[in-house]
């Protein structure tokens, strides 16, 4: 028992040892100065995951852009949508922040608590949608116009089938009615999935019309199996080109290992570059570049001026992107979509433009969006968003909102 | 050659007096924070001391943040302390995740649908019996089933955590205004059915609570005939049979209380905390409470310990990567170091090692 009591004071003894020799800690913990301005950012992930981490790019071109020091920005990872957002939100509040941003959707309600118990700090809830209808001086949402970097994703895409069926390499079980059977990938049966996989099916369109497209979701914002599922169940149904609303490189992979096996199948993928999983199979992908709002967001938080409400930008200012070509895109391909990319800045290309879609057979002229948040279109604050010939997405509240089924989209 | 004593034995050794067993925690715990200094400053560079002041910093540097760690160690106490009747009895409630979401989601209904109706000290009462009621309900099936058909209750109790969520799922979908897949902050305009603050103090009551809670099933284990009959049911069966107690009685008795404490867990998480509910209102608690019970050996008071240490070691981890962008693995890789040597330090207060030639006492 001795010996044991003697080895255990050696070991406090050195315990002991290491703690004098370290260097006095600053009690503060390197607080700074108080007059220094502070921004706080709550993430739903961190540099592993994907969708954060292009948030993460954004803040930091964002800091760099504005010249914010390392210290004046204060982020909180892996912060679930739960009540720790809210906790997350009020603690940077105390540690001084002017400004909270969040980059999830599930945030958005504890980020709005928080804005309304702390009036004097501009609260931003990144992806949100009720910001408007809140009330709030304080509270914001924001939204890149993702619909036309999908818009360009679908080009893409329409220019690869219009040469694989001049090479004559489409099967004939993918022509349904004597249009070609494509397939989508959708997370929720929500207006921002219906929005942005209509977006992707009329640049296709806008190549080779005569296309058709199956939709089947996955209920899920990010799940590699179900997604990789759902692609093989479209490529079964003999669909040529899988495109995705999920956030995963799931459908991708499926894509790969298909076109490896002899199946006439190409993906479109979202966020991130798929080339490295699918090098053959890869098209391209739509992507956002959040620096954009960030820079612009923080740029306010700078100048003592509040955030906008509801901001969504797009190509103009270089808010979407399609990330780089894959080796299987069609020759052209790069001088159609810049073509593309250059109507869109310049204002003579819509993506929703009436001439170009139907509901049930007729062209709309009225689409009435739901404004106030109770997801009907029958209040006198809910807008009619189709005029001067075009459906006027994302421009009364930053998030999607585009979300009737046209003819030619269905689901099984 | 056969008689000869092995270079090492191991004795059983459970007499140890409460110092002893308090020093050799201590001396594993120091052990631990200097395995992990070691490893965050060989994989990081960071001096230790900074990370460890850092998270200390997580849990306390200000009221706010002493008031959420005290909060959320109430919180997991409160789930660990409604595990404990079961566990006495050796039934194995893996099921209290299930039971939060259930107790949290009668809470919610009451909030939706009588928030404003009635006053709102009546309404907190309704709230806390029905929470009490549904999660002593999700005790009572699989209870029930092991009293009468011997069913293997760690399955059936896992399982009805998935029909706890599926049907909170169910009701999130019912209430979502927006398809937005969230029930929102409910009455965040009235604070109905919220936790009133107490002297100043938000988290008073759940404070509070819990304080009940333990003292209460603390005295009921230990000096109530019920009690009696859970510990003797728990050593064996056939023994309390024998001594004429009701065994099946015995069981759902104790489930019902350890379902609706439990329950109860999810009441103060709703209208004490987080004010909404959905799939993530347990969080996980459910499970990391099982642990926390049997660290401290179903000790009600040793739990506040232990549920402190995991709640803190949750603050420190995002200061942490908030300070010194330390992902969340770095974090995990401390709390497994720590967990790895307070399990460690489990053998040493219970055994001994002797080495060859020592002299038996």
């Amino acid at each position: 028992m001795k010996k044991l009591l003697s080895l255990l004071l050696a070991v406090l003894m050195v315990v002991g040892v290491l703690t004098g020799c370290s260097k006095p800690e600053n009690p503060e913990g390197g607080d700074k100065p108080e007059d220094k301005l502070k921004i706080g950012v709550i993430l739903v992930g961190d540099e592993n995951e994907g969708y954060t981490y292009a948030h993460m790019e954004g803040i930091r071109a964002a800091m760099k852009a504005n010249g914010l020091s390392d210290d004046q920005v204060i982020w909180k990872y892996t912060i679930g949508e739960t009540q720790a957002c809210y906790d997350a939100a009020v603690d940077l509040v105390e540690q001084g922040c002017k400004a909270v941003f969040s980059n999830s959707y599930g945030h958005q309600q504890f980020m709005q608590q928080a804005a309304t118990e702390y009036p004097d700090i501009q609260f931003v809830a990144a992806t949100g949608d009720t910001a408007a209808i809140s009330g709030l001086k304080n509270f914001s949402n924001a939204f890149t116009n993702v619909y036309e970097s999908r818009y360009v994703s679908g080009i893409v895409a329409g220019m690869k089938l219009a040469e694989l069926e001049e090479a004559g390499m489409i099967p004939a079980e993918s022509y349904k009615d004597g249009k070609v059977l494509i397939g989508y990938v959708g997370a929720f049966p929500y207006a921002e999935v219906v929005s942005g996989f209509t977006a992707f099916f009329l640049g296709v369109k806008s190549v080779f019309p005569a296309v058709t497209m199956e939709v089947i979701y996955t209920n899920s914002w990010f799940n590699i199996t179900a997604e990789g599922e759902t692609a093989n169940t479209l490529m079964a149904d003999h669909c040529v080109i899988i495109g995705q609303h999920a956030d995963s490189t799931g459908a991708p992979a499926a894509v790969e290992a298909a076109l490896a096996k002899g199946t006439v199948a190409y993906s479109v993928g979202y966020n991130v570059d798929m080339l490295a999983v699918a090098p053959h199979a890869a098209l391209t992908s739509a992507t956002n570049n959040w620096g954009v709002y960030y820079t612009y967001a923080f740029g306010q938080v700078v100048k003592g001026e509040k955030i906008a409400t509801d901001w969504a930008e797009g190509y103009k200012t270089g808010a979407v992107a399609i990330t780089e070509l894959g080796s299987s895109c069609a020759a052209g391909t790069q001088e159609a979509v810049d073509k593309a990319i250059t109507a869109i800045k310049t204002g003579t290309l819509h993506v929703f433009d009436v001439a170009n879609w139907t509901v049930n057979g007729t062209h709309l002229n009225e689409l009435k969006i739901d404004l106030t948040g109770d997801f009907d279109t029958d209040d006198a604050e809910d807008k009619n968003a189709i005029f001067d010939g075009y459906f006027h997405e994302s421009e009364f509240r930053s998030a999607p909102s585009f979300s009737v089924y046209i003819d030619d989209i269905f689901e099984k | 050659m056969a008689n000869k004593e092995p270079l090492i034995r191991i004795r059983k050794k459970d007499d140890r007096p409460l110092y002893q067993k308090i020093l050799i925690k201590v001396v594993f715990i120091v052990l631990a924070l200097l395995i992990a200094a070691l490893f965050i400053n060989s994989v990081t560079k960071l001096n230790p001391l900074d990370v460890y002041a850092s998270m200390f910093r997580g849990a306390f540097s200000t009221k706010r943040r002493i008031w959420i760690t005290v909060r959320d160690t109430c919180l997991l106490l409160s789930i660990a302390v409604g595990l404990t009747p079961a566990f006495r009895m050796k039934f194995w409630n893996t099921g209290a995740e299930g039971q939060i979401l259930i107790g949290g989601l009668v809470t919610a209904a009451m909030m939706i649908y009588f928030g404003g109706k009635m006053p709102n000290a009546i309404l907190l009462v309704v709230m806390l019996l029905v929470s009490m009621v549904a999660g002593a309900l999700w005790g009572f099936l699989p209870a029930f089933f092991k009293a009468r058909y011997n069913t293997n209750e760690t399955l059936f109790t896992l399982m009805m955590n998935y029909v706890g969520i599926q049907v909170v799922e169910f009701f999130v979908d019912v209430w979502d205004k927006k398809q937005s897949h969230s029930v929102g902050v409910i009455n965040s305009e009235t604070r109905a059915g919220w936790f009133p603050s107490v002297f100043g103090q938000q988290y008073l009551i759940n404070v509070l609570i819990v304080v009940i809670v333990t003292a209460a099933v603390f005295i009921y284990l230990n000096y109530s005939k019920h009690g009696y009959e859970v510990t003797v049911t728990g050593e064996s069966e056939s023994t309390a049979r024998y001594s004429g107690i009701n065994v099946p009685k015995v069981i759902i008795r104790t489930m019902l209380l350890s379902g609706a404490l439990c329950g109860l867990a999810g009441f103060t998480e709703v209208a004490g905390i987080s004010h909404t509910i959905s799939t993530q209102t347990s969080g996980g608690r459910g499970f990391t409470a099982i642990i926390v019970a049997w660290l401290a050996k179903l000790n009600p008071f040793i739990m506040v310990i232990y549920s402190f240490l995991i709640v803190f070691l949750n603050k420190g981890a995002v200061q942490i990567a908030s300070d010194f962008n330390l992902n969340e693995y770095a974090s995990d890789t401390i709390t497994g170091i720590l967990l790895f040597c307070i399990l460690a330090s489990e053998f040493f207060t219970s055994y001994q090692i002797v080495f060859r030639h020592k002299e038996e006492q």
